[in-house]
């Protein structure tokens, strides 16, 4: 029951603190001041899918010294023909998954999606990825503590996906 | 007009399976117009939420390393036949789509 009602706490913080933020960024616009596109633009930059290496992706998400776990499973194909479409998927079975972010180490961009979850959804997603080359596919998980967790998977491509 | 977005939302036991296809280039900013030789720029799909009862259950945001018209299934207790599922995406370009479905009995 206590563990039920911090959840819902933190989710209502969460709630309060986007709803006073994107107030403030509606005034802006209002007023001229920002465009709607450039904020946004800023807001995701700022979380690590600008990053061009693994290090700088891991650290900008704040993974840089997650620990790895094999209560993550990943699941996709060994050999990929089309690297525009390849097909994951993700299971966290680590108590208190907050998100799960997937990440493509040898991408141009290695963050592909980082995704959270509020009480009451699964932690685990399907998604579907595009590999510019052969590559593990890393997925770091964030638990309710603040602790990040990965795994990995190595994933084969014999036609690259940049150019698709 | 954005195209819509495709949702399934089919009750599976205790759970539900929420099932979005999100139709839209995702242009990666890297690929040349075969003709003209110039760089197509990037389009893509930067954030989307999933939301039901007026609370958000996922929230994502994307790269443009996600395929094109890409598909999602996630998975979430709390919800039955009946209830309301919204997604609603924005990409880099500012462009908005929201849709909804009804989560059906399997």
């Amino acid at each position: 029951m206590s563990a039920r009602h911090t959840g819902d706490d933190r989710l209502r913080r969460l709630l309060i603190k986007s709803t006073a933020a994107s107030a403030a960024v509606g005034a802006l616009c209002a007023a001229g001041l920002l465009k709607p596109t450039r904020v946004l633009a800023a807001e995701w930059g700022r979380s690590g899918f600008a990053a061009t290496s693994l290090p700088e992706a891991l650290k900008a998400i704040g993974a840089a010294a997650s620990a790895e776990s094999g209560a993550i499973v990943i699941k996709s194909v060994e050999i990929s023909e089309n690297g525009a479409l390849v097909p994951c998927e993700v299971i966290s079975s680590i108590p208190d998954t907050q998100s799960i972010a997937v990440l493509v180490e040898r991408n141009p961009m290695p963050l592909a999606a980082s995704l959270s979850f509020a009480e009451g959804v699964l932690p685990r997603v399907r998604l579907q990825l595009k590999m510019a080359e052969s590559s593990r596919i890393r997925v770091v998980v964030r638990a309710g503590d603040g602790k990040t967790y990965h795994a990995s998977r190595e994933v084969r491509v014999t036609l690259g996906g940049c150019g698709a | 007009m954005p195209e819509p977005i495709k949702i399934r939302a089919v009750q599976q036991g205790d759970s539900t399976e929420i099932r979005i296809l999100l139709q839209h280039p995702m242009e990666t900013g890297l690929r040349r117009d075969q003709a003209s030789g110039q760089k197509i720029p990037a389009h893509f799909i930067s954030t989307f939420t999933v939301s039901a009862h007026g609370k958000v259950l996922i929230n994502a945001q994307l790269n443009t390393s996600i395929a094109r018209n890409p598909l999602f299934v996630f998975q979430s207790k709390g919800l039955q036949p009946g209830d309301r599922v919204r997604v609603a995406w924005s990409d880099n370009r500012g462009e908005q789509r929201a849709d909804e479905a009804t989560v059906v009995a399997a």
